[in-house]
């Protein structure tokens, strides 16, 4: 299944892009799925989502909880808690 | 319902004549102003860096006015939000909803503030003499959204 994933913010600084394609393996169709293959990636990618940290997630512009399904072709965002205002 | 999201300063005058003048049931007319302060957390602030995620940000900050215009009886709303990097005393963000009567216009204008400040995709990025760093975000922010779950 292929998916566009988006990161902003600190994620981006750390991740150093701020987007990729990725063709996710059968069996990974939640934003917690998806949060934890990219935390096998390791070292930057395993502290930023192996749960310690809050990042906030959204599918298609949409705020999300981790719960949510990913759907073929979804454009996914990751960012922490927003502060603008 | 406007939503703006831009690099340019804005004219709060202009844009309050503006949402006044469009229709004459309007009987008040609350606004509130977001301005980049010279201090945070102790430390003096230069210049304050908005980012967002475009094509989210309007979509959410429209998603806030409908639910605002649901909630209470006001005639309009219209929010302004600036990206791009400020100074401090520049004008960060707009908001200004109409209606006939202050009482729903004034809690309506504080409910898209709140909302705002906790699910628009926006994040400010602070430099300081030591350096640059993220703003957090706060709890107290949190707990102001959750006065408004119903």
């Amino acid at each position: 299944m292929k998916i566009k994933v988006l990161y902003f913010s600190r994620i981006k600084e750390a991740v150093n892009y701020s987007t990729e394609d990725i063709d996710l393996p059968a069996g990974i169709s939640t934003v917690t799925a998806l949060k934890n293959y990219l935390a096998l990636r390791g070292d930057i990618w395993t502290n930023l989502f192996n749960g310690k940290q809050v990042v906030r997630a959204a599918i298609n512009h949409t705020l999300v909880d981790d719960l949510s399904t990913i759907n073929a072709g979804d454009e996914v965002a990751f960012f922490p808690p927003v502060t603008g205002g | 319902m406007t939503v703006r999201v831009q690099a340019e300063d804005f004219d709060i005058g202009q844009e309050l004549s503006k949402l006044r003048l469009a229709n004459s049931s309007i009987g008040a007319l609350v606004s509130f102003v977001g301005q980049v302060r010279d201090v945070n957390d102790g430390d003096a602030i230069n210049t304050l860096t908005l980012e967002h995620y475009p094509g989210m940000t309007q979509k959410a900050l429209e998603a806030i006015e409908i639910e605002a215009k649901m909630r209470w009886n006001i005639i309009d709303s219209l929010i302004v939000h600036r990206v791009g990097i400020m100074q401090p005393l520049d004008q960060i963000v707009l908001v200004v909803v109409s209606g006939a009567h202050r009482g729903d216009a004034f809690r309506a204008c504080e409910f898209i503030m709140d909302y705002l400040k906790t699910s628009a995709p926006f994040w400010k990025k602070e430099t300081t003499s030591h350096g640059e760093r993220w703003v957090e975000a706060k709890i107290s922010d949190d707990a102001a959204k959750a006065r408004w779950i119903k």
